[in-house]
């Protein structure tokens, strides 16, 4: 197929510009980065001030409502339940803005990967990089809102501005990529797939392949811990949810005070479980995919390879040492949640070492292959 | 750019808008009826507790648990579908490290492109049924996945340098 000389032009200025100040790819890089290590203070944040706090005041509106319930208070149930709904929106969306911060981050710098075989133009790659990150931004800063913001002036019954801006930005990322998407399969049919030369990823250092096969094992590692964790626990925490909670509500239709609180303790217990098995899961493979994405840009990060490496080493160890700290919280409670925080304190401050790395890259990649040619 | 890693960018690129596109839709149209049902069923059963009445009671913690089930799968889909699109993106991208043949590398791609689109799919099946076959579909998916990942980790291992 004949391609236009537009496409072929455009897609491949030459492999100096692909990481010059403000290209697409550099934008990618660096705000994706930024993304994800905002994503990861916030979830930092989010775990110690929040969310065991809200953990417990969501325990003890349920508590509330059984006690209520053995009154015979059937407002009181209602009001108790109101409490639940609004401490689990304000959980879920600050989870969700933890969440998609950092998967948007991981998104964006994949796409940075791709732009050498994206065929639109250095300045339309540019404009969508804009796109992608406005809505990126968008969604999380949303989502956050949704709990604040409520239903206040909205035009709808269900839906609130801040949840319609959060879906507005949702629908932005899903535009870019799908440029993005668009501008790939135009390289792939342009028939001048072997025009584009890029040196990021023919150049490998030690970094890139520990990081690699380090981030492989870790999102493998994730995988089987889920696999397990579906196959051994779930049926039984799912039935466990369902049988506590009957057994909470016969026992207070009974006046058994004592049923309804050894019940609401069996309770607390499960969801502790869950929550840690989930979590466990979840960041395991996350920061496996982060070790193998970052090293992709090894060549970017402008520090001596020594630390390179060293940087890598923290953290794929911080990296490991959350999820098993997260598992080992049921057991040894705050010494493992601590220990889990500071795995988490390692990933941010390693992945933040190698985005300075990244700002401070002034082209020596380029002008070390030019020296060989 | 081989044939394998050409399987693995694309159709993970494309996995990753399907997860997308799903998630969109239903956090616009289910999401907010999911969480509201899961809410009322829970606070009826508590309210039928408070008025003596067991039989509602248990009837609406039937529905609460229908709901939560069905919430958690499709919430759990979208996430699954999202994730392993980003693992085989990845993945592809460092396609080149990996020692092993091309026709391993195509058969390895492809088993994992399959694998992420059955899992996340078995698991959306079952809020349609509790059968078995989705749980069937969901566990070939999955096991595809793991052994395409455990053999691409022993690809990366088993090269010290790439040429």
């Amino acid at each position: 197929m004949a391609a236009p000389d537009a496409l072929v032009s455009t897609s491949d200025p030459g492999e100096s510009q692909w990481f010059a100040p403000f290209s697409a790819r550099r934008l990618l890089v660096l705000t994706g980065l930024g993304m994800i290590l905002a994503g990861m203070i916030f979830g930092d944040i989010f775990a110690v001030f929040i969310l065991h706090q809200n953990a417990s005041r969501v325990g003890r509106s349920l508590t509330s409502a059984a006690n209520a319930a053995l009154g015979g208070d059937v407002a009181g149930v209602n009001s108790s339940f109101a409490g639940v709904g609004q401490f689990l929106e304000n959980r879920g969306t600050k989870v969700d803005t933890h969440v998609h911060l950092i998967g948007f981050g991981y998104l964006a710098l994949m796409l940075a990967i791709l732009q050498p075989w994206i065929a639109l133009s250095e300045s339309a790659r540019r404009r969508i990089a804009w796109l992608f990150i406005f809505g990126g931004v968008a969604l999380p800063t949303g989502v956050f809102l949704i709990h604040y913001v409520g239903l206040a002036h909205s035009p709808l019954a269900a839906i609130g501005w801040a949840s319609i801006a959060a879906d507005a930005g949702g629908l932005l990322v899903m535009i870019a990529t799908a440029v993005y998407l668009y501008g790939l399969a135009m390289h792939f049919v342009s028939g001048f797939r072997a025009s584009v030369r890029d040196t990021l990823l023919n150049t490998h250092t030690a970094a890139t392949r520990f990081l690699l096969a380090g981030g492989l094992l870790l999102v493998l590692l994730g995988f089987l811990h889920g696999l397990y964790y579906a196959g051994a626990d779930l049926d039984r925490h799912e039935a466990a949810d369902y049988n506590t909670l009957l057994q909470m509500s016969s026992a207070a239709a009974a006046h058994n005070q004592t049923q309804v609180n050894q019940a609401l303790q069996q309770y607390g217990q499960l969801q502790g479980e869950k929550a840690v098995n989930v979590a466990a899961h979840a960041h395991l493979a996350e920061f496996g995919l982060l070790a193998m994405l970052l090293s992709f840009f090894q060549p970017y990060v402008s520090l001596r390879e020594v630390w390179k490496l060293r940087w890598a080493a923290v953290l794929l160890l911080g990296s490991l040492m959350l999820p098993v700290c997260v598992l080992l919280e049921i057991r040894f409670g705050l010494l493992a949640g601590g220990l889990a925080d500071f795995g988490g304190l390692l990933v941010i401050v390693a992945g933040f070492a190698m985005w300075i790395g990244i700002l401070r890259y002034g082209g020596g990649l380029e002008v070390a292959r030019g020296r060989t040619q | 750019m081989s044939a394998a890693k050409r399987v693995l960018l694309l159709g993970g690129i494309a996995l990753a808008l399907l997860g997308m596109t799903y998630g969109f839709w239903y956090a616009v149209f289910a999401e907010h009826q999911a969480l509201d049902g899961i809410g009322a069923s829970l606070a009826s059963s508590f309210s039928s507790a408070a008025n003596r009445n067991l039989t509602q009671s248990a009837e609406a913690l039937d529905q609460y648990r229908q709901a939560r089930y069905n919430y958690d799968r499709q919430v759990d889909a979208h996430s699954h579908w999202v994730g392993l699109a980003m693992v085989l993106i990845v993945l592809g991208i460092g396609f080149d490290h990996i020692a092993l043949s091309r026709k391993s590398k195509l058969l390895l791609a492809w088993g994992l492109l399959i694998g992420a689109v059955l899992f996340p799919f078995g698991v959306l099946l079952q809020t349609m049924s509790q059968g078995v076959v989705p749980k069937l579909v969901a566990v070939i998916g999955s096991a595809l996945v793991v052994f395409a990942l455990a053999a691409a980790a022993a690809g990366f291992i088993r090269r010290p340098n790439v040429a």
